[in-house]
């Protein structure tokens, strides 16, 4: 059975999304994006250097044949940033999918809600495919898929803060209510935490510090390509309620007596 | 000459120095950056059109690894 992953008429068989900031060496992200199967890894956009122009970019470690690339709008606090950074994106990476990020804030790094709604719309207008990073509000979420976003991606928790997904009831209220895909993003530390936005119905996870700060990287690329998985899978099959008594798995009648 | 901004760093050009001609001088691919110049983002093949002007702010920027989590970074360290 075909379960596959469609955003912004692109096709993904992989639900893991990975980012490609902090690994210690290029070796270690080219493995690590090789073992977790992922089809999309998300870049940034900046400045040259112009002492040293030609320092080779991630651009020249990633084959593009294999990966869609996502250039995101990282670093930018203003609509006005978010939309020139999206499309310096699209000019050098010729991609229209953009991960819009609009962060004035420095110490909670917490997404702009209007600003970001505003970047989302002069975007769509301008022909990107948008994939909004957001807070996990519900009603946000509405208001970006009715401006023409291609996915909603709230936040597990904060980022790089490893602390898993704090959001669960906000994010089961956005997937109830969702007409694109939901991607959970920011916080996840382990593949349990993958496989629980997954088991919810989330239709993929963003993971990028916990594969690149890893002991093993590659390994835990894996480890997150299973926990989605299992995680997909178990919201295909469907979980049994939560009972508050026990429920006993054996037949409670015709137990053998010793007397 | 004229005084250009480029990534945000002061710079020099001759008079009637076309966009293109200025990113040749600069050994770069130009394959892998994209242009900003004053806020727009230009197509490569508009390079040659546009004749730069004193006070210009140019911006050629490349990808990087990197998202949420470098901001992150570079705020940590």
């Amino acid at each position: 059975m075909s379960d596959d992953l469609v955003i912004g008429g692109k096709t993904f068989t992989s639900r893991l999304i990975v980012g490609t900031g902090r690994y210690r060496s290029m070796e270690d992200m080219v493995q690590a994006l090789e073992s977790s199967g992922t089809e999309m890894v998300t870049v940034a956009i900046r400045r040259l250097d112009l002492d040293n122009p030609n320092e080779k970019t991630i651009l020249d470690y990633i084959d593009w044949n294999k990966y869609n690339i996502l250039p995101n709008t990282a670093g930018c606090q203003t609509v006005e940033e978010a939309v020139f950074v999206a499309k310096l994106g699209r000019e050098v990476t010729k991609t229209d999918f953009v991960k819009l990020e609009v962060i004035p804030d420095a110490k909670y790094l917490f997404p702009d809600p209007s600003a970001t709604l505003e970047a989302a719309k002069q975007l769509v207008s301008d022909g990107f495919t948008v994939l909004p990073y957001i807070h996990a509000d519900p009603m946000l979420a509405l208001r970006l898929e009715e401006v023409g976003c291609a996915t909603v991606m709230p936040l597990g928790s904060a980022i790089g803060s490893g602390q898993g997904i704090h959001t669960v009831e906000e994010v089961r209220i956005i997937i109830e209510r969702a007409n694109v895909p939901v991607v959970v993003d920011a916080g996840l530390a382990v593949p349990s935490d993958a496989a629980k936005a997954l088991e919810i119905g989330a239709d993929a996870v963003l993971v990028n510090t916990a594969i690149a700060q890893a002991e093993d990287p590659a390994l835990m690329g894996e480890a997150f390509k299973l926990g989605v998985e299992a995680g997909r899978k178990a919201y295909l099959a469907g979980r049994i309620p939560t009972r508050n008594y026990a429920n006993a798995s054996s037949p409670t009648s015709d137990v053998p007596q010793p007397g | 000459m004229i005084d250009l901004i480029v990534n945000g760093k002061p710079r020099q050009a001759g008079d009637n120095t076309s966009l293109e001609a200025y990113l040749m001088t600069i050994d770069v691919d130009l394959k892998f950056v994209a242009v900003g110049y004053n806020g727009e983002v230009i197509q490569k093949q508009n390079f040659s059109k546009i004749k730069l002007s004193d006070g210009d702010l140019l911006e050629i920027v490349r990808p990087v690894g990197g998202g949420l989590d470098l901001i992150c970074h570079q705020i940590l360290n």
